[in-house]
């Protein structure tokens, strides 16, 4: 123990005496963690699109029967996915998406009233790209998702619309067409009257076997009429969304980016450092010297991993405490983030300096740790869905032979009580600790 | 001879299908002064890292003297470079389990003449210096054998002839020297016994007026005449 206090102390002055490497450690990861934090909490920039309508003033509103529709409404709708720039013809929107002042342009035709309201054929709308495909991706990823929107909002008007003529039609009522109005007397009044024919009729007169099956046809007519009113509705809105979390809380994605924020520090720091740290000592030709029984390798190897860790966590919570100015997190689990924090810098801890027994010197230790780094903390980050099944699978074992998953995993729960539970995350670091300390005592026989 | 104070015993090492050195043996006796001479690639650091302890045999044995410690000087100086001397003496003193660290360390300033530059970090010392500290290091537990990697190369002549007076001293006192070096004229001066290294293999074991007579000329041309006879 006395070997790694000393080494200990060393190693600090060394750091204390790199102020340009310390502040980099410090400042680096916490650039690129407010960073991610900052991209996972704001939503994307509007993407411009030169918008031209067509659509005269006058006929912007549509009369289906008795309903109105403005489409001034839709466009609106249109406009939150978009940064519009409004233009005056088709030749001046071409122009824009031609020399790249907008990534596209959509046209509303004049004739989007006339065949929307005709319903005899697909009313359109069209967009121009300028064959970039990322931005062609950008925009069009904006407008369907709002044109599936409006899709939606214009099929609940006219099912609406389809409601009311077969509420006319099953009940009757006052219809206006063409400016002349008419009185329809509804199909259940029509087979309420046939049937009190029927009953005044003989028993023997020829009238009634033409009549009874016109009376059944109205009685069934007014069963399934009744009935298609919900068929409709379930067509324009085929499947609705109930949400339910199962899995303990759910955190929202302001919560979760603090909790990437926090994991992607710890990470930097402790890789970082003791892989750092670590490849000094070969860097300098004093690991020889040391492995002479000056200190065993698993002192050597707990001395550089404690020193990451210890900086780690404070750089961690430093980090939520900052944070928990702005963003109100839990104070009464702060015992909870140190040992989230503790757990997660152990296991980085333990990987950089299986990484740093691996090379000779501090620029390729970083270096690889770096690159070690960056594909976890993504590949952690994939969602279930989307990608390849086979390939999330993958992604999934990768992400548990590394740490970052778990310790962020550690870091949420303890962070924003979400789910799997902090014990099971810090039993994952454990093994993930004992595994990658074989790793590293193996790395420094080299 | 007296008690050996090191025994090398059949050392080999292999690195992968190379053989680094070859079924070495030798006796190593108290306070001699022991050189290992040999061309580029001979095994002489191999040799020095085996006896030290940084590196371990593929076979054969080192047998030292229980509990004592062997000192080593590796050809690189392997010290802190943002460390002062003072803080990477002390270092090491604490870490070599010194009993009386900060008296050691004065002794090593003092003798390495490095007491005026004890508060200077290692990085901003020249080689000569650099590698006085790098010495001193290795001596630092009052070693009972001392192995010195090209301990000169780096030095200056007064530097020089002031590591040998060090050296001799360290001798006369008891200390087993064994060093290498390139330069066959130093070997010849201040060691009792050379050792001749080549492909791994040890050629000669004797004192330097034995290799000597081996050409008509100066030590350096019956070296290479020697190793010529050998087939090297």
């Amino acid at each position: 123990m006395a070997a790694v206090r000393w080494m200990l102390l060393k190693d600090l002055r060394i750091l204390r005496r790199s102020p340009a490497l310390t502040l980099l450690l410090i400042l680096y990861p916490a650039a690129v963690a407010v960073l991610i934090g900052l991209a996972l909490s704001r939503g994307p920039g509007l993407p411009r699109v030169a918008f031209l309508n067509e659509i005269p003033p006058s006929e912007s509103v549509i009369t289906l029967g008795t309903t109105r529709i403005d489409t001034t409404r839709y466009e609106r709708q249109l406009f939150q996915a978009i940064a519009p720039v409004r233009v005056s013809s088709r030749a001046q929107a071409l122009a824009d998406v031609r020399d790249g002042s907008t990534l596209a342009a959509l046209i509303i035709p004049p004739n989007l009233p006339h065949l929307l309201a005709s319903a005899a054929q697909s009313a359109y709308v069209q967009v121009i790209y300028n064959g970039d495909a990322v931005n062609q991706s950008l925009v069009e990823t904006a407008i369907e998702s709002k044109l599936a929107q409006a899709n939606a909002l214009l099929a609940v008007q006219l099912e609406k619309v389809a409601g009311s003529y077969i509420d006319l039609l099953l009940s009757g009522g006052r219809l206006n067409f063409l400016g002349i109005a008419f009185n329809v007397l509804g199909l259940r009044e029509s087979a309420r009257v046939l049937s009190a024919v029927l009953s005044t009729l003989p028993r023997g007169s020829p009238l009634r076997p033409r009549l009874a099956p016109v009376a059944a046809f109205a009685k069934i007519a007014v069963d399934n009429l009744a009935s298609s009113k919900a068929v409709i509705g379930a067509v324009g809105a085929p499947i609705v969304v109930h949400q339910k979390v199962i899995n303990g809380r759910r955190t929202p994605l302001d919560f979760y980016a603090v909790s990437i924020a926090v994991t992607v520090s710890l990470m930097f720091v402790c890789l970082l450092l003791a892989s750092g740290t670590l490849a000094m000592e070969r860097e300098e030709n004093t690991l020889e010297r040391l492995r002479r029984g000056l200190v065993s390798p698993t002192a050597l190897l707990g001395e550089k991993a404690l020193l990451a860790s210890v900086c780690a966590v404070f750089v961690g919570f430093a980090m939520l405490v900052g944070i928990g100015l702005f963003v109100p997190l839990q104070w009464g689990r702060v015992g909870l983030w140190v040992l989230a924090l503790v757990g997660g810098a152990l296991a980085f801890a333990t990987l950089g300096v299986a990484l740093g027994g691996l090379v000779r010197d501090v620029r390729a230790a970083s270096l690889l740790a770096l690159l070690v780094s960056f594909p976890l903390v993504f590949l952690a980050l994939v969602p279930p869905g989307a990608v390849a099944a086979g390939l999330y699978d993958a992604i999934r074992v990768l992400s548990a032979v590394f740490p970052f998953k778990a310790a962020l995993e550690a870091v949420d729960a303890a962070v924003n009580r979400s789910s799997p539970s902090l014990w099971t995350a810090l039993g994952h670091l454990a093994l993930l600790v004992a595994g990658f300390g074989v790793l590293a005592r193996v790395a420094l026989r080299r | 001879m007296t008690q050996p104070t090191l025994q090398a015993r059949s050392l080999s090492k292999r690195f992968g299908d190379r053989v680094a050195l070859r079924d070495v043996s030798f006796d190593l006796a108290a306070g001699e002064i022991l050189a290992v001479i040999g061309p580029n690639g001979a095994g002489k650091t191999t040799l020095l890292s085996l006896l030290a302890g940084a590196a371990t045999p593929t076979d054969g044995e080192v047998i030292a003297p229980p509990g004592e410690r062997i000192g080593w000087v590796p050809q690189q100086t392997a010290l802190y470079s943002k460390l002062s001397v003072l803080e990477n003496l002390r270092l090491f003193a604490r870490l070599e389990r010194v009993a009386d660290p900060e008296a050691s360390v004065a002794v090593m300033l003092e003798q390495t003449g490095l007491r005026e530059r004890a508060d200077d970090q290692l990085g901003r010392l020249s080689g000569g210096n650099r590698q006085r500290v790098n010495i001193a290091i290795g001596l630092l537990a009052q070693p009972v054998v001392a192995l010195l990697d090209e301990p000169s190369a780096s030095l200056d002549p007064r530097q020089r002839e002031r590591l040998w007076r060090f050296i001799a001293a360290r001798a006369q006192a008891g200390t087993s020297i064994v060093f290498t070096t390139h330069d066959i004229a130093e070997a010849e001066r201040y060691a009792a016994r050379l050792l001749v290294l080549a492909d791994g293999e040890l050629l000669f074991s004797g004192p330097p007026a034995d290799l000597r007579s081996h050409g008509s000329g100066d030590m350096e041309s019956a070296f290479v005449s020697f190793l010529r006879e050998c087939g090297h």
